[in-house]
Order: C-alpha cells, then sequence, then structure tokens
C-alpha cells in the first residue's frame, strides 16, 4: 500500500511537478520513461515517489521513446494503467506508437510538454509536437498554467478509462512557460484524488488466459475500415463523457473547464484564438484593449480532439475579426488552428473577418506588445468591414516582414 | 609554441556549455590534435554528433558538422560517407546515444565495417539531462531512475562493437590526454568501422551522488576501473572482471569497407554481371 502524501491546500508547483503529482495520485501502475527536456523532470519526480513508497507501481527506464510508448501499450493490454511523458523529438519518436495506442482503444496517458522540432536543434516551445500528434486518435487535453496541468492529467485517466471512451489522452503544457514556472497550485488530498480517479478497470486484457485475445491484429480491406471508423465514431462520442468528468470535477475543486475556454467574448467585437501558455497573456493584453473602447475577447480550446465543432462556432458568434495564433511552422500552407477554425466558421455560414498569426516558433518571446498589435490590426479589419492585412503573418520575427495570401 | 586550438574551433561558440572539469573538453583537444598531426583538412572532415552534452562538438568544431536526432548519428555518418567516400566522417556519441536510443544503429555501423570513426564518450550516466540510468551506468550506483542502486548489468562497449563487425577498436579515457591522440589517430587512419570508447567523467551527474563529487574524484575512479591491454591480459579470470582493458584491443585490416564493397556493386550493375563476392557464412 502505497504511503500517503502529506500536501498543503495550496502548494507552489511548476507545470511539471503537477503533472508528476497527478500521475502519483493516480496511482499508475506502469511508467515507462525515457528523459527528454523539458519534460523530464515529469517522470524523475515520479521515479522519487516511487522510490520513496508513494506509489505502487513499476517504472521502467526504457532505452528511447519509441521504447517507452510501446511498454506503456503492452501494459495497458496487460490490464494496467500506464502513463508516460515527452517532448518534441522524443514525441515524434513516439509517433508510430500512439496510432498503436488508439488503435488497439488502450487508455494511457501522455503528459506531453510542448516543444520545438528540430532542426535547427531547439528545446524551447512551440506546438510543433502538439500539431504533429493531433490526428493520431487521442483525445488531446490543453492547459495554460501548472493547476490546469494537474487538473487536467487527473481527469485524463477518468475520461480515457471510461467504459464508452477506452482511448488514450494527451494533455499538453506548454515547454518552460509552464512546465518550468512555479506558481500556486491547489491540489486534491491523495484519498480524494484516488477516489475521483477510481480503480482501473480492465478490458480484453491479454493475461486473462480464460479469455485468450489479440491485439493489434492485421485488417486488409476486410476489417480496417471499419475498425478505423467505429475508433473515430467512438472520439466523436467521447464529448458525453469528458463533459460528465468536467461537471464532476467542478463539484469536487469548484474549477470549472469547458470545451471551449472564452475571456471576455460576450460582448466582443475583436477576438484572438491562441492556445498554451498566451492565452493568459492575450487576456492581459484584451483588458488594455479594453481600456481603449474596444471589445477585444480571447478564445482558446480546452480540448483539442475531438474539435469542438460547435462549441467553437458559438464563441466566435458575432464577432467581427479573429485572429487565429498557431505556433507551429505551418509548413506551406495556413496554420491548422486557422484552417479548422476556419472550416467551422464556413459551416456556420457565418464569418469573421480572419487573419492568421505564425508566432512564438522555438521559444520566441510574444510580448503583451505583440498581442496588442494583433488586437489593433483587428479592430482596424472590423471597423473598415475589410481585411487590411495579409491572410497570414509572422509575428515578433526579426528581419523583414514576412506574410503570405 | 603552444597548440593553437582556434584555428579548428567556432570560437564565437567558446565558452563551452560543458560544467567546470568536464571530460568532453580534453577529447575534443584530444581530437583537435589528432586532425592536426593527420595533416586533414577541416574541408575535408565532417563531425557527426547526436543528442546530449557529446552532441556540442559539432556546435565547436570549425568543420563540416551535423547535429542530429537522438541516436541516429551513425545513420546519418553512412549516407555522408556513401556520399563522401574520400572525407573523413567522425561520428561523437554519448552513452545512451550511441548504445540506448541508437544501439541498433551503432552495431549496424559496426557489421558493414563502413569507414566512419565512431566516438562513444562514455560518462556512463546521462549527464545532459540530469542523471538517469545509461546502458553503461555500473551496477549498484546511484541514479535519479535508480534511487536504491542500479540493477541492470552494463554493456562492454568494446565487446560489442567486436561482435557486431568493427574493425578497429580501441579504449583510453579523459585521464591521458596523450594515449587519447595516439588512439585517435591511429583509428582515423584505419579504413574500416573505427570504435573509440573514451571513458569521460560526468562528476556532477555521475559523481555527486556516488562518492565522486570532484572531477579529479571521478577521474580516479575511472583510473581504478581500467588497466593497459597487456597487464590486464596477464590477470586471472576472475580478476580481470574488475578491470576494462586500454589501448588498441582489436585492428583487423583484412575485411573490406564497405563503400569500396558497395563500388563493387555499382560496378557490376553498371556491366549488367554478377558482383564478384565469394559466398561467406560467417563474416568474421
Amino acid at each position: 500500500m502505497a504511503k500517503k502524501y502529506e500536501l498543503n491546500e495550496v502548494e507552489v508547483w511548476d507545470g511539471n511537478m503537477a503533472a508528476a503529482q497527478a500521475l502519483r495520485q493516480a496511482q499508475v501502475d506502469v511508467v515507462a520513461a525515457y528523459p527528454i527536456t523539458p519534460s523530464t523532470p515529469i517522470v524523475q519526480n515520479y521515479s522519487q515517489f516511487l522510490a520513496d513508497g508513494y506509489v505502487d507501481g513499476d517504472f521502467i527506464m526504457v532505452e528511447s521513446e519509441h521504447s517507452a510508448m510501446s511498454g506503456c501499450v503492452a501494459a495497458s493490454a496487460s490490464g494496467a494503467r500506464a502513463a508516460t511523458a515527452t517532448s518534441s523529438q522524443g514525441f515524434a519518436l513516439m509517433v508510430e506508437v500512439l496510432y498503436q495506442a488508439s488503435g488497439m482503444r488502450l487508455p494511457i496517458v501522455l503528459t506531453v510538454v510542448n516543444r520545438a522540432l528540430a532542426a535547427p536543434l531547439n528545446v524551447n516551445g512551440d506546438h510543433s509536437d502538439m500539431y504533429l500528434g493531433r490526428d493520431a486518435g487521442w483525445i488531446n487535453l490543453c492547459s495554460y498554467n501548472p493547476q490546469e496541468a494537474y487538473d487536467l492529467t487527473l481527469m485524463a485517466f477518468k475520461i480515457g478509462e471510461d467504459l464508452d471512451v477506452r482511448l488514450p489522452v494527451m494533455v499538453h503544457q506548454d515547454g518552460f512557460l509552464c512546465s518550468h514556472t512555479a506558481q500556486n497550485v491547489k491540489p486534491l488530498q491523495d484519498e480524494v484524488a484516488i477516489e475521483f480517479v477510481g480503480e482501473y478497470k480492465p478490458v480484453n486484457t491479454m493475461l486473462d488466459v480464460s479469455n485468450p485475445v489479440t491485439h493489434g491484429v492485421q485488417t486488409e480491406e476486410d476489417w480496417h475500415f471499419e475498425h478505423k471508423a467505429r475508433q473515430h465514431n467512438d472520439l466523436m462520442n467521447s464529448p458525453k463523457v469528458i463533459k460528465r468528468v468536467f461537471e464532476e470535477f467542478k463539484a469536487l475543486t469548484g474549477r470549472e473547464y469547458d470545451f471551449v475556454y472564452k475571456y471576455k467574448m460576450d460582448d466582443a467585437e475583436v477576438a484572438i484564438f491562441a492556445l498554451g501558455t498566451t492565452v493568459e497573456s492575450a487576456e492581459v493584453a484584451a483588458d488594455r484593449m479594453r481600456e481603449k473602447g474596444i471589445k477585444a475577447g480571447v478564445v482558446s480550446l480546452r480540448v483539442l480532439r475531438p474539435f469542438p465543432f460547435e462549441q467553437i462556432q458559438e464563441a466566435l458568434s458575432g464577432i467581427k475579426a479573429l485572429a487565429v495564433m498557431d505556433r507551429s511552422a505551418p509548413g506551406g500552407t495556413l496554420g491548422a488552428m486557422f484552417n479548422e477554425l476556419s472550416a467551422a466558421m464556413l459551416a456556420k455560414g457565418e464569418s469573421p473577418i480572419m487573419l492568421n498569426y505564425i508566432y512564438g516558433l522555438g521559444g520566441r518571446d510574444t510580448t503583451i506588445d505583440h498581442l496588442t498589435e494583433i488586437f489593433a490590426q483587428l479592430d482596424e479589419c472590423a471597423k473598415a468591414g475589410e481585411r487590411k492585412y495579409p491572410l497570414q503573418q509572422f509575428i515578433g520575427l526579426r528581419g523583414p516582414k514576412l506574410s503570405f495570401y | 609554441m603552444a597548440f593553437n586550438y582556434d584555428q579548428y574551433l567556432r570560437t564565437d561558440k567558446m565558452p563551452t556549455l560543458w560544467c567546470w572539469g568536464c571530460g568532453d573538453g580534453i577529447i575534443l583537444k584530444a581530437l583537435i590534435r589528432a586532425i592536426d598531426k593527420l595533416g586533414w583538412s577541416m574541408d575535408d572532415v565532417c563531425v557527426v554528433s547526436g543528442i546530449g552534452c557529446s552532441g556540442r562538438f559539432s556546435s565547436y568544431l570549425d568543420c563540416n558538422t551535423v547535429h542530429t536526432t537522438h541516436g541516429r548519428t551513425v545513420a546519418y555518418a553512412t549516407g555522408i560517407k556513401l556520399a563522401n567516400p574520400d572525407k573523413h566522417v567522425i561520428v561523437v556519441a554519448g552513452d545512451g546515444d550511441g548504445l540506448a536510443i541508437g544501439g541498433n544503429h551503432t552495431i549496424h555501423g559496426c557489421r558493414r565495417n563502413i569507414d566512419i570513426n565512431f566516438i562513444l564518450i562514455n560518462n556512463f550516466i546521462y549527464g545532459l539531462t540530469n542523471s538517469q540510468v545509461s546502458p553503461t551506468t555500473p551496477k549498484g550506483m546511484w541514479a535519479v531512475t535508480t534511487q536504491y542502486g542500479n540493477v541492470d548489468p552494463t554493456f562492454d562497449a568494446c565487446e560489442l562493437a567486436k561482435g557486431a563487425g568493427a574493425t578497429f577498436i580501441a579504449r583510453e579515457s579523459v585521464t591521458d590526454a596523450r594515449k587519447l591522440e595516439k588512439m585517435f589517430i591511429k583509428g582515423f587512419e584505419h579504413r574500416g568501422f573505427s570504435f573509440f570508447d573514451v571513458f569521460s567523467n560526468c562528476h556532477v551527474n555521475l559523481g555527486r551522488k556516488n562518492k565522486m563529487g570532484e572531477a579529479i574524484q571521478n577521474q580516479e575512479w575511472i583510473d581504478s576501473i581500467t588497466m593497459p591491454l597487456k597487464k590486464w591480459e596477464k590477470l586471472s579470470d576472475e580478476e580481470k572482471k574488475a578491470y576494462f582493458p586500454t589501448g588498441i584491443l582489436y585492428h583487423d585490416d583484412s575485411q573490406m569497407e564497405y563503400c569500396d564493397a558497395y563500388d563493387l556493386v555499382i560496378e557490376a550493375a553498371q556491366n549488367k554481371k554478377k558482383v564478384d563476392i565469394p559466398i561467406e557464412v560467417k563474416s568474421r
């Protein structure tokens, strides 16, 4: 029996410690891990908890991230609760196995500390890795600060393991800006958290010798399509469970989560959409714009996958101009979030003037001034009733301005 | 006159990122002196590095350099060498890079006997990410992931390279910079896969929790676990277990180098006739 960890009502944790504590309280059976900056402290803290007797589980230090996720897949298929953490290149190396996890319907939890992808080699934060894995069939939850990284990691287990879901879940946080920034976090006491997450319920385990099963079996043109369609269907239906878990968590803690995050959007005419820590900076910028009489708001996603199509349509309804910020190199098109939000607004038949901003790659600082400049451009477009700037601009870039379309 | 290292370095990248007393600087300088003695032009040298503290070699050396992904140095280097058989390709990788995540590429580089110089900087720990256990961390030692002592057996990297088919295998440590330089020269001159197992100190991330927190203590420990090959060979089998032999452990010039072998295939394909290589069930 694991020892109880004495927690204060308010702890000072960085995002990595917050995620590690959530993994500890989830009493994960198997963590298979490989270190990579900036997510290393998550699994390192976890191994410390285990060594100190706070977890009844196994920690395996494997020889690559590919092996880490493979170990989690095998553990999960064998009937164990499994989790790990990674970033960037490690995430990229895991991608092959991410599809195994979702295809085998294994509710593994992966805490992703978002970092740029090489080359050039860079250890700082952006959302390249998040975007790389967004179509892997996992539920994707997004946090902006250590408290949310903690809350969402706990909820990830309950969502993914639900018998109506049975899908793996990623919880994202920004490298360094969240993972290494210590803030006040209000944790649940161990017994409360353990009860909230609940006992792990194995399904079709490989080690049930009286009911032998196989995982990852080969299907060709005969059944593959049906498998993938069912998987997509269940992912698309997971919002029912996600909503219920958000509600249960609110009842327990008072902290409210929704599929879409909104800040001062009720009367907003111009809005910034962003993910990660930029959301909190954009709120400060929106307040400054409001002091100048510009009705500014901020929109973000809590649930990146399944994409909350209707909630985003509702959140953006009635605004005049929208900036969609993408923190990943777009690779020859518009930013991924810009395209997804455009599709939502097109389907609604009502589109604000939309601009795409690429920003913050490789940890480039995005300041309040950058964000107020974006709001000012939006305001100018809103007042003119037409787009006055290129569709895609790079913000915070040194050298000559870069824009496309 | 003192040796001028600056002509081989990107001096704008100095000072290095390495901790005080790190062995990597000794290896970097020995490598530079070896290149200098061989009279190689830096334009003809390509240094390939992976991830970890050793990955910085490609930042500091002023030649053709590639900083690659974790563990894949040999895969990149194989491509570079095949495309430029007349250039000198040097891989610098750590024990994590070369034996854990990239172990697969390392053994296949050895097997092909391609003319790559593979410098394994073996500090017995994942240093850059702060003390996780590596495939060479001695049993019983503390790492952040082995808080009660490591139970995993270790690789003997040179035995691994030998089993995999490398044709030049040597081991030295940072405690003797001159031997290190001589070993590099011998190995660089060898045409085939040259494998160098270089013991280095990471007193910061291996040493501190294993009672050798000063560079010199960590280096004394390295000295205590190594012994010149000739002396080591005279030990009993039981005594041998306590030491890693150093020096040139294996050198075979009789095997065909991979680029040469590949040239035969190209010639055969162009003349549309079967390549004239005798069937060998066992290559070594």
